[in-house]
């Protein structure tokens, strides 16, 4: 049984509805004692780091993350939460991932957010088997994970940032694979047979 | 860098997919649901949903449509029309909208803007504007789907909008809209160069020369289109297959 977190932190129906359409059996729940017992944990979310770490910490579950040894996936703002730290409202972080979450500086050649398909490549994971480098995902955001030793694959959007991290057991992509198509049900179906 | 993305535009009235000409003259061209899936099998980057009848007639939004949207589709999809309130926006949140549109409501009230994105982000919100040429020659944004001009200045209502939070502007010309002759690339250049955010341009696609213009002259980081891909003049992948030819980076 796959467990997505609910922290208050938007969109979560576009994650059910992907594992339903992968037929993945789910459960949505806030319970500490559901997720330390889950097989899977997927941390979703859309919106700003800052709120997501203060519902993270007001629902207990900073410890009961970090405490996983399942595999755990985190989506965009579920992702940066695992970072060490994020520019977005100064917000210390879980400190999984060994790297710090910045703003892209917004140009009139880069325009911010980061929206829509880009390509990824330096794939180094199972959680891209059967996925070429060059594959486009879906993207958007303002801020992005350095890159890091934990990096198993980037993006070039104004310079290579890390478009997905691994350490240990603890997975995380910037892009929205419950969004990108063919790509992203390929990558959520590795997750799910990890 | 990111690709160019293609995104077609449903509107939608009483549940059905619509399309007219200067949004008079409706046709139905086919079901919401059925049309984006097909879209996004052919290559769509992105779906835009309108609910053409929300400002003219009052109608709520459409919520249990939206339901069944993200029930089947595996990409991103706007949902626009009439939203008027941080509530109405939830609830299409809720039903698995990727990103809203604002147009009217947040010209009669622009702190709408930053009230979606100081509570959803910036990625949530996108600004519609539908501008019109007043007689003295200035680009004016338009309410109520082109039929009421506003004192609202193109250009500085756009960077009002960046300023407040917007993440996206989408932009139609009224003078171009769905009459297939080509968006306004002059226009579109300046005003995309003059914003740091996306900008999606909209109105007078009718061929895949009227798309790599906007995409390249015009500097827009999307093209939405309606007609062309309704009516069948070509399809998604024809499109992209030519734009990629002519060395405009796509997602094939």
């Amino acid at each position: 049984m796959t467990t997505i977190v609910d922290y208050r932190m938007g969109n979560l129906r576009s994650v059910k509805n992907a594992l339903s359409r992968l037929g993945a059996e789910f459960t949505v729940t806030s319970d500490p004692e559901l997720i330390l017992a889950a097989d899977r944990v997927i941390l979703p979310g859309v919106g700003n780091a800052a709120e997501a770490m203060d519902n993270i910490r007001s629902e207990g579950l900073a410890e009961v993350i970090r405490s996983l040894r399942r595999p755990v996936l985190g989506i965009c703002i579920g992702m940066q939460i695992l970072c060490r730290h994020s520019e977005e409202g100064d917000t210390d972080c879980l400190g999984v991932f060994d790297t710090d979450v910045r703003r892209f500086e917004a140009s009139a050649d880069l325009k911010v957010p980061h929206m829509g398909w880009n390509g990824i490549g330096n794939l180094d994971s199972k959680l891209f088997k059967g996925v070429n480098g060059g594959s486009f995902v879906y993207f958007v955001h303002s801020y992005r994970p350095e890159l890091c030793c934990d990096t198993v694959a980037t993006c070039n959007y104004g310079g290579l940032f890390s478009a997905a991290l691994k350490y240990e057991n603890f997975y995380g992509t910037q892009f929205h694979p419950e969004k990108s198509g063919d790509t992203g049900e390929a990558i959520l179906r590795n997750f799910l047979s990890l | 860098m990111v690709a160019k993305r293609i995104i077609p535009c449903l509107d939608v009235k009483d549940g059905k997919t619509v399309k007219g000409v200067n949004f008079i003259g409706l046709q139905d061209v086919g079901d919401p649901v059925e049309l984006g899936a097909r879209y996004a099998s052919e290559g769509a980057d992105e779906l835009v949903y309108l609910d053409i009848s929300a400002t003219f007639e009052g109608r709520s939004t459409f919520t249990s449509l939206v339901e069944r949207i993200s029930d089947r589709i595996n990409i991103p999809f706007t949902v626009g029309g009439g939203i008027s309130s941080l509530s109405a926006a939830s609830d299409l949140l809720d039903a698995g909208a990727d990103k809203i549109s604002v147009n009217s409501a947040a010209i009669a009230d622009p702190t709408l803007i930053d009230s979606l994105a100081s509570r959803y982000g910036s990625q949530f919100v996108v600004l519609a504007i539908d501008a019109k040429l007043s007689p003295d020659g200035r680009w004016l944004a338009t309410t109520h789907g082109g039929r009421v001009l506003t004192e609202r200045e193109l250009f500085s209502w756009a960077h009002e909008g960046q300023e407040r939070g917007a993440g996206e502007i989408l932009l139609t010309s009224m003078e171009h809209d769905g009459v297939r002759k080509g968006y306004p690339c002059a226009l579109f250049s300046e005003f995309c160069s003059s914003l740091h955010i996306p900008v999606i341009a909209s109105g007078g696609a009718g061929s895949t020369d009227d798309i790599a213009a906007v995409l390249t002259e015009g500097r827009a980081d999307a093209a939405l289109a309606a007609s062309i891909f309704h009516y069948g003049t070509c399809t998604i992948g024809e499109v992209k297959k030519e734009l990629a030819a002519r060395g405009i980076k796509v997602r094939l």
